[in-house]
């Protein structure tokens, strides 16, 4: 398994409501979640806005510390590793971000948003690494050279996904990583992730709320809803037959086209 | 694939040559002032006195923009002031700078109790009317090169700390910073790798910026004399001398007046004119 996580909870406190002294209220997020991820599996995790997506996939990368529950990765409880316990697997598990814009550091050209992680794990031959991910994401070498603010929402999310694979890691996590793009460009990109995880052998999360995406890229997916998981199965029985009344709501929501014609 | 996005063309920076220019032109003008300066500064000569400069009639030769009342050489007077200038810009800015950036940047990206208690500082600390601080500051330590420049750096230090906090919370909320965590890259390390290159446009611009505001505060402290000791001349001394007889000798106000508006207005410029020119991010 590349996660096992269970009854997992998370809670952020609510500073507005804060009192003058002493600590202010938690507001639960996360409220028992559990579900397996077996390697190489696409998990899709689907839910409202504000239903928890985001912060259950931070949990994932430990970017968030859980209240309580457990967070195995390959086998290894990471639910509470302090950041120095976590520093020599970090590499593992990578994220892509949603905004293509603000998940790049602007004064930084892309080669060295590339080489940077891979200089922190020690790997060599940088320029030869940092091209061949350029490859795989179908950007021009020369791009290396560029400022993020020179390319376009595509090609920065492209370069987000570069960053992500160069480390070779075993577990990504896309997190809404097509809503920022127009309509091509987001069946581009998706149409590489898919590529790409299955020629690397990838695990992937993968947060959206676009369920005809979703359904064309994950082989299981978790429905959340208000933090807890609704339902959650294989992709093609959760949408042959919905259980719960939610995944009901959210298909009958949605207008699915036709699953059988092509991306672009 | 092939845009134009990469090739946009930055303007030649007329700003940047025109500060630039002015403050090189100062900076060796105090390097060599002693080799260039065309008389002794102190050197009285009362029967020179208040000669107009070399344009005017009645100018006395080898005195180019004149003398004040009592016959000492301006332009000789200015370049030796240019030095005093300089010095207090470029310590006194460069030490605030690295003080209240530094303070201001860990505020900022770490939070929590640090920020807390550097916050609550500069509170305090700004509740202090900044003039009468300076002038008690100065009246508690002495008069004096070393005084000038502590006044300016316990003043100003708040302005770089409070700015550069809001900047790298700004920056400390984007997800590049998000990934450099999940890259595994220390705490330290994002604050060094990528929030500083990112606040560095307002660092750098908030440096030159307090230059200035150093070689003003120079001057008004001298105006007040309470800088330098009075032999030494100093462009705030020149112009508080200056202004009792500007209706005789106008020039003896005028000449430093203008020398210390341009140097003042280039500093500010400079910092512009760098970003404009080196900052890769086009706002
Ligand atoms: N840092 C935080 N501090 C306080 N509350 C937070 C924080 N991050 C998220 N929340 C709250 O947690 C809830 C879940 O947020 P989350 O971002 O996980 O939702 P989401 O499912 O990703 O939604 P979206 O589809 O809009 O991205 C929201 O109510 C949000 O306000
Ligand atoms: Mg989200």
């Amino acid at each position: 398994m590349m996660y096992q996580v269970r009854d997992l909870r998370l809670s952020f406190p609510d500073l507005t409501r804060k009192p003058l002294l002493g600590a202010a209220p938690r507001t639960p997020v996360l409220k028992g979640i559990s579900f397996d991820l077996p390697k190489g599996a696409v998990l899709g995790i689907v839910g409202g806005s504000g239903s928890g997506k985001s912060t259950l996939g931070r949990a994932m990368l430990r970017l968030l510390e859980p209240d309580s529950g457990t967070i195995a990765f390959d086998g290894t409880d990471i639910t509470h590793q302090t950041e120095d316990q976590l520093r020599g697997m970090r590499q593992r598990f990578q994220m892509i971000f949603q905004d293509p814009m603000s998940s790049l550091n602007p004064r930084r050209r892309v080669g060295g948003i590339i080489a940077g992680p891979l200089k922190l794990y020690g790997f060599d031959g940088l320029t030869a690494r940092v091209n061949e991910a350029l490859d795989m994401v179908g950007l021009p070498r020369s791009f290396a050279r560029r400022f993020p603010h020179e390319l376009s929402g595509g090609q920065r999310q492209r370069v987000g996904i570069a960053r992500a694979i160069a480390l070779r890691p075993d577990f990504i996590l896309a997190d809404e990583i097509v809503s920022g793009l127009d309509v091509s460009s987001q069946a581009q990109v998706l149409n590489l992730l898919g590529k790409l995880v299955g020629e690397l052998g990838l695990t992937l999360g993968f947060i959206s709320h676009d369920l005809s995406v979703i359904r064309r890229l994950c082989d299981r997916v978790l429905v959340l809803h208000h933090g807890e998981v609704v339902e959650q199965g294989d992709t093609d029985a959760l949408f042959a037959a919905p259980q719960a009344a939610y995944t009901r709501e959210l298909l009958a929501s949605i207008p699915l086209p036709d699953p059988d014609q092509p991306w672009d | 694939m092939r845009d134009a996005r990469g090739d946009i063309r930055r303007p030649i920076g007329l700003r940047l040559w025109l500060s630039g220019g002015w403050l090189t032109l100062l900076a060796l003008g105090a390097l060599f002032t002693p080799w260039i300066a065309p008389k002794d500064p102190l050197m009285q000569d009362l029967f020179l006195g208040r000669m107009p400069p070399f344009w005017v009639q009645g100018a006395e030769p080898g005195y180019l923009l004149g003398t004040d009342s009592l016959g000492r050489d301006v332009l000789s007077r200015i370049l030796y002031g240019t030095r005093l200038a300089l010095i207090v810009a470029l310590v006194a800015g460069t030490l605030t700078c690295v003080i209240g950036a530094t303070l201001g940047l860990i505020a900022g990206y770490y939070r929590g109790w640090p920020d807390r208690i550097i916050s609550r500082f500069v509170d305090i600390w700004m509740a202090f009317p900044p003039v009468l601080f300076a002038i008690l500051l100065i009246a508690v330590l002495g008069p004096g090169l070393i005084s000038i420049i502590i006044a300016i750096v316990v003043i100003d230090w708040t302005r770089f700390a409070r700015v550069i906090r809001a900047e790298a919370m700004t920056q400390g909320a984007m997800d590049y910073v998000a990934s450099a965590q999940v890259a595994g890259r220390t705490r330290f390390g994002t604050m060094l790798t990528e929030i500083l290159p990112n606040v560095l446009p307002t660092i750098v611009a908030l440096l030159t910026l307090e230059m200035g505001i150093a070689v003003i505060v120079e001057a008004i402290l001298s105006f007040v004399n309470l800088s330098i000791s009075t032999d030494s001349p100093t462009w705030g001394g020149m112009i508080a001398e200056g202004r009792t007889s500007v209706h005789q000798a106008w020039w003896v106000l005028v000449f430093p007046l203008i020398t210390l508006f341009l140097t003042v207005l280039s500093f500010s410029q400079l910092g512009e004119g760098l970003k404009d020119r080196f900052d890769p991010v086009l706002r």
